[in-house]
């Protein structure tokens, strides 16, 4: 059963592109076939990170008006089978997205992916609501400070009112928490809030966290979804993530300083 | 809603400009009524003008009260709706007779019945009391996010959820929530001011009883975060915590 998953967030630059690029590069690893999608009309960031920019013919705002057939503006990832681009136009706005034509194109990616990656735009008009409207499962992308938090919040507030799932009264989209650029040295300082802090006030499951790394700004620009860097922090914290949202019991990482000591460390392998 | 007694001398709109300027947020977009008993069918007083200020001031006037028949064919004219008579539990008179020195300005502001029931509702406010017997509760379950109000009219408001901050409650009877409220609370919005709210854990932005309001600000700090009833005691909300730490 194909699944559309939206990663949104209310405010920008909290990292949405980039957990959408290294989710969908995640799932495609684990063998499901993924394509992630561009809904940020007018601002087309996805090809950027996901290093496909070169490739752009058709896309996602020519196939919502019958101008190309999907697949032709799908893009095949170069580096993992199974994952797939569909990029959106720079030169239109978020008129261009009709509820119709997105309800259709969205159907049929469901036919042929398993699971249909949506990367929201900021904010909570149209552009947004388009992106979340057919979701099953929300990922809400948060960095841990408060202006992120509270806009998650509000961004879930629409999820349970505004999308599809909600108006015809079914099942509730499910609501996973991605909490990125975390900080451990800045949470302690106290100038950040803690894991606890953010999931006491958005009382939703916590999918993981992401810490605060060179590595993401580094994969971007080499256009590589983070996740493949297995050795930096956040990619590692991005396996986990999708791991669990596949339904995997991991312990959380990089949430807390490791402070076991030598003896401990000894008699935990001893053990 | 707000209710804005136009003076018969003086600047009518002097008093909502200090209101704005306490809480100038608070009243954003709030509708108006404006209340012409002082000064029924005086010809000094330009409501198209008073319309003009009050929408500059980022209002939506919806309507008078209490006006004379001129006046009442101008607010119509200017597309405002003339009420009879206003009945929110609020008696001009009363109040002028016992407001006489121990009247709090810190802790109820004055002429704003609640600001919660929007302009759909002011027909029916204007109509009757509200009456709540055999009304079910309006019952919400799950986390009442930021952004999202909830009214229940007629009767009262359980939220067995957190609330967050920038969400609203609004109930013409009692509120409860079994969970954390960050948001706003409004009870009693229709006048009842035997209403209460009852929360877990009070860290709300701003609560309210038939019009008497208090915000995070004013709230004591030794109340945060504790369970407490929040009720009118003529005109000073109190704030009780509901569980009393021993000495």
């Amino acid at each position: 059963m194909s699944k559309i998953v939206v990663m949104t967030s209310g405010k920008g630059g909290v990292g949405k592109t980039t957990s959408a690029a290294a989710f969908a590069a995640g799932l495609a690893q684990r063998g499901h076939k993924t394509v992630v999608v561009d809904f940020d009309v007018g601002l087309r960031n996805l090809d950027l990170v996901m290093g496909c920019e070169r490739r752009v013919v058709f896309d996602f705002v020519n196939v919502i008006n019958g101008e190309a057939r999907l697949n032709q503006a799908l893009i095949k990832d170069k580096r993992i089978d199974n994952l797939f681009i569909l990029p959106t136009s720079q030169t239109r706005d978020k008129d261009a997205l009709s509820r119709e034509g997105v309800g259709e194109a969205l159907e049929k990616l469901k036919d042929e992916f398993e699971y249909v990656i949506c990367d929201s735009p900021a904010g909570i008009e149209k552009g947004a609501v388009m992106a979340l409207y057919y979701a099953d499962e929300a990922v809400i992308v948060t960095n841990p400070e408060v202006s992120s938090v509270r806009d998650s919040d509000r961004i879930l507030g629409v999820l349970q009112s505004k999308s599809k799932r909600a108006e015809e009264n079914r099942e509730p989209v499910k609501e996973h928490l991605l909490l990125t650029r975390y900080d451990l040295d800045r949470v302690e300082r106290g100038e950040m809030m803690a894991v606890d802090d953010v999931l006491d006030i958005l009382a939703i499951r916590l999918l993981g966290v992401v810490p605060e790394d060179q590595a993401v700004l580094r994969a971007s620009n080499l256009g590589q979804p983070v996740i493949l860097d297995g050795t930096s922090t956040p990619g590692q914290s991005y396996r986990d993530a999708v791991s669990r949202f596949l339904g995997e019991e991991i312990p959380h990482r990089f949430t807390r300083r490791e402070k076991r000591g030598v003896f401990q460390r000894l008699f935990r392998r001893t053990a | 809603m707000m209710i804005v007694d136009i003076p018969a001398e003086g600047d009518p709109l002097a008093g909502v400009e200090t209101k704005l300027r306490q809480a100038p947020s608070f009243f954003d977009g709030a509708p108006v009524v404006l209340d012409l008993l002082a000064v029924a069918d005086d010809a000094r007083v330009d409501l198209i003008d008073i319309v003009a200020r009050l929408r500059e001031m980022g209002l939506i006037p919806i309507g008078v009260q209490n006006g004379g028949d001129r006046q009442n064919a101008t607010a119509l004219a200017a597309g405002l709706c003339p009420f009879p008579i206003w009945r929110s539990g609020r008696q001009r008179p009363e109040r002028e007779s016992d407001s006489n020195g121990e009247h709090d300005d810190q802790e109820l502001a004055e002429p704003q019945p609640a600001s919660g029931a929007k302009s759909q509702d002011g027909q029916r406010e204007a109509t009757a009391p509200p009456k709540r017997d055999g009304t079910p509760a309006l019952l919400v379950t799950r986390p009442v996010r930021s952004g999202k109000r909830l009214y229940a009219r007629d009767g009262d408001l359980v939220a067995a959820a957190p609330v967050s901050a920038g969400a609203e409650l609004i109930a013409d009877g009692h509120i409860h929530v079994y969970g954390p409220l960050r948001g706003r609370a409004l009870a009693g919005v229709r006048g009842d001011e035997t209403a209460r709210i009852f929360c877990q854990s009070l860290e709300a932005e701003l609560v309210s009883i038939a019009g008497a309001y208090r915000v995070r600000e004013d709230i004591d700090e030794a109340l945060i975060g504790k369970p407490v009833q929040i009720f009118l005691k003529g005109e000073q909300l109190v704030i009780d915590p509901l569980v009393r730490t021993p000495k």
